[in-house]
């Protein structure tokens, strides 16, 4: 991770210090732990697994190992709106694809990457967010939108995008 | 609240607040569920408030508060009603009025005309998109008449963040019944209801209790698997949602009954109205003594966690979710040992659904009796489903075990869509197996569907008509585990991903009758060859939908059609004759020659040379080339 945002010299761990810390540094806490230092950073950046490692008192490659398994973790920085587009079977028949498909391509996202360039959105799937009486579902942060078609999306990213540019 | 002393203390608090409950005139329930807030109910709910204050009436009044609301309105948040498509949904009781779809500007109206003079307001009440009828009260919905709402019976009905109502409604009466009996007379209680795992296995509950119970050791767990991750299934959230205590309590009984004094409830991260709710119902019971030391005044310890996972479907497998509230990867374990004897932190420990827990205060409350009067032999209970897909209504519904899939589909759900063709329905999502026409008069219960080689899985139902592709519903479920497979097993982690690439490759139009025959092959493979569920479970969508849509399969691979016309890649593109003028257009445009015809006649396309580019269509000046 050669291009994070923030050069590591600036990094502080005060942060990480204060989560490790309140969850007693136990081993069995790695995930709240990561969960909590992802809150903060929007992502987990590898230093700070490293350092996490050290104060739990595991190696590396067992944080890195819990970091890599679980969907919800993520090492590379996640952009400020963080769209999910539910794609379990329920929204899936109710044709979830096409709304994607046209979320990319409001936002400009290049190809094989989920993250737009300027930090601003990520784009995801999610196997089911339990919203099925809804399909199909998209979540932007934590606000839930139903009954989503390709017309509507746009409307609300369009409404975003201005909203965004009136701050 | 204060501490309750003891069982008769409890008894008391009940008749008190159920008295002060009934005296409530109206009850305006605004369904805070997350379909409904996703739709805006909480500003719903925020103009009623506004609205009822503005104008004077007298509302609001909580219940825990002396001498207030003799003649209140109170207007509550409440958990999912399970009518999710019709959201956002606000209920008036005990009038049994349902109003759908309801808007911040509708609430003006609902206020003057329905609780100021009693009037229905129509326009806001359901109408069956079939055939027009409309209903004003909920129960004779048909969504609503054909369900028997037990387990969800407070889903919707009371304040999900309230415990005062929750103790209205009999709660936490199972936990002071179970109290006074023994812990061996507990179980044998559950032992008799007959009561099976509703998290897919079917396991008798009151067995894995016992076993946890004989399992030597001083220190035992009890978990809640709320790791709903089967697309498609959204009960656990719902109960979690809208009857967290009824969760709690169920836990609690559990442990008393095994002799443990810690539990963990184990949910989805991605379900955080859950999460908040537990969290609010784990502190109310705490500081009302029902939750940590001497609880009711008895002996019994118990306390509570909430573990948040981190999105790993596999974690919904026991032996995983333990790994993964011990911090590490979610992956499986071979059993034995079982949970019951050696499970979290080497301890013995009950793991049970959400659902399968909030069964169990009825059992207690209300006797085994009482539980056995539905249901069907060796399937006693009622179990809930989450009815989605292709049917015009959807959510959550509950029916007693054994109601017909028919029922469910057409009388419940109001039949297909648009009035196509019922097709299949999916059960349990991508561990189970689907359900053709034949199967409809099926009674949905753990001992049929293994008849027909499905499953109830989680209990979700999605519905799918004419138009959906089997094998690419096939190939969207492969590539759901194939994604998901923890990669312990060789056969699941390499298995799935053969089985998907050939799937991948005959929706593309690639595909052999070769590929069919390795298909089973693989999938029966992967069956034997996996430790856990997911890999067990995982070729069932294919090995079932080969089974009874054979035909379909074959069309795919030989003729290269995709019944449904879904598959892109098997479009057909075809001249219609009457209207083809033979300008020649389409022909030249054709990257690879596959049009021919003279000058003035009718052109043909040669199906077997054509790319599906799209050219032609595009081009013709007749609208003469269409898509098959």
């Amino acid at each position: 991770m050669t291009s994070s945002s923030v050069p590591k010299a600036q990094r502080s761990f005060e942060k990480v210090n204060e989560i490790v810390r309140k969850y007693e540094a136990k081993q069995s806490a790695l995930i709240p732990i990561l969960q909590e230092v992802q809150e903060e950073y929007r992502y987990l950046p590898e230093e700070i697994l490293t350092y996490v490692a050290t104060a739990l008192d595991i190696s590396p490659a067992t944080v890195y190992g819990v970091a890599t398994f679980y969907a919800q973790f993520s090492l590379d920085p996640k952009g400020k709106y963080v769209i999910s587009v539910c794609d379990g079977t329920a929204c899936h028949v109710r044709n979830s694809s096409p709304v994607l498909n046209a979320i990319k391509k409001k936002v400009n996202l290049p190809d094989g990457k989920k993250t737009t360039d300027d930090l601003r959105f990520t784009i995801q799937t999610v196997s089911c967010l339990g919203a099925c009486g809804l399909a199909p579902v998209v979540v932007i942060n934590e606000k839930v939108y139903g009954q989503m078609t390709p017309e509507a999306i746009e409307l609300i990213l369009d409404q975003l995008m201005k909203e965004e540019g009136d701050n | 609240m204060e501490k309750i002393k003891n069982v008769y203390e409890l008894a008391q608090l009940k008749d008190k607040y159920q008295k002060e409950f009934e005296e409530i005139k109206l009850r305006v329930l605004v369904c805070a569920g997350t379909g409904c807030v996703a739709g805006g109910s909480l500003d719903v709910f925020a103009e009623f408030k506004r609205l009822i204050g503005e104008m004077g009436i007298d509302v609001d009044c909580e219940l825990d508060h002396e001498d207030s609301c003799a003649k209140g309105v109170k207007v509550a948040k409440s958990g999912c009603h399970g009518f999710c498509a019709q959201g956002p949904l606000v209920r008036i009781e005990p009038a049994d009025i349902l109003y759908t779809h309801v808007k911040v500007a509708d609430v003006e109206e609902i206020v003057k005309e329905t609780l100021l003079k009693g009037n229905v307001v129509e326009r806001l009440t359901y109408t069956n998109p079939m055939t027009g009828e409309k209903f004003a009260k909920e129960h004779e919905i048909p969504f609503y008449k054909k369900q028997l709402r037990r387990a969800l019976a407070n889903c919707g009905t009371i304040d999900p963040e309230s415990l005062e109502e929750y103790i209205a409604h009999e709660g936490y009466n199972g936990l002071g019944n179970a109290l006074i009996k023994t812990p061996e007379e507990v179980i044998n209680d559950v032992l008799a209801s007959g009561l099976r795992g509703r998290g897919g296995g079917g396991f008798p509950t009151g067995k894995k209790w016992q076993f946890t119970r004989i399992a030597e050791g001083d220190k035992k767990y009890i978990i809640c698997n709320g790791d709903e991750g089967d697309p498609g299934a959204f009960m656990d959230r719902s109960v979690l949602e809208g009857d967290p205590h009824r969760v709690v309590e169920g836990m609690a009984i559990a442990g008393y009954a095994v002799g443990a004094d810690e539990g963990y409830i184990y949910v989805r991260a991605e379900y955080p109205m859950a999460i908040k709710r537990l969290k609010i119902a784990i502190k109310e019971a705490e500081e009302a003594g029902l939750l940590g030391e001497n609880i009711l005044g008895t002996n019994f310890n118990f306390s509570l966690h909430i573990k948040e996972g981190a999105g790993a479907f596999v974690c919904g497998e026991e032996t995983a979710l333990i790994a993964s509230i011990e911090g590490k990867r979610g992956m499986p374990n071979p059993k034995p040992p079982f949970p019951a004897n050696k499970g979290l932190y080497g301890c013995p420990t009950v793991i049970n659904n959400v659902e399968t827990f909030a069964n169990v205060p009825m059992i207690l409350n209300k006797g085994v009796e009482y539980f056995r009067s539905v249901g069907v032999p060796n399937n006693p209970g009622t179990k809930t489903f989450a009815l989605t897909g292709q049917v015009a209504n959807t959510g959550l519904i509950e029916v007693p075990m054994g109601t017909t899939l028919r029922e469910i589909v057409f009388d419940i759900g109001g039949g297909i869509l648009g009035n196509r063709k019922y097709k299949a329905v999916q059960i349990g999502g991508p561990s189970g197996g689907c359900l053709t026409e034949d199967h409809l008069d099926i009674q949905l219960d753990f001992d049929s569907l293994k008849t027909v080689g499905a499953m109830i899985g989680s209990g979700g139902l999605v519905v799918m008509d004419e138009k959906t592709c089997i094998v690419e519903v096939a190939r969207f479920f492969m590539n759901f585990t194939q994604n998901e497979s923890c990669g312990k097993c060789v056969l699941c982690r390499e298995g799935t991903k053969r089985m998907l690439e050939i799937l991948e490759k005959i929706v593309n139009g690639k595909g052999t009758t070769e590929d069919l025959d390795l298909l089973t092959e693989l999938g029966e493979t992967i069956k034997d060859g996996s430790l856990c569920g997911l890999g067990k479970t995982a070729p069932n969508p294919v090995l079932t939908t080969m089974k009874y849509f054979k035909e379909e399969y074959l069309h795919h691979v030989e003729n290269k059609i995709c019944d449904a016309k879904v598959c892109a890649a098997l479009k057909v593109y075809q001249v219609n004759p009457s209207k083809c003028k033979g300008c020649t257009r389409c022909a030249r445009v054709c990257p690879v020659g596959a049009i021919s015809g003279k000058v003035k006649e009718v052109h043909s396309i040669d199906v077997l040379k054509c790319i599906k580019c799209g050219a032609c269509a595009s081009s013709c000046a007749f609208d003469a080339i269409e898509e098959v």
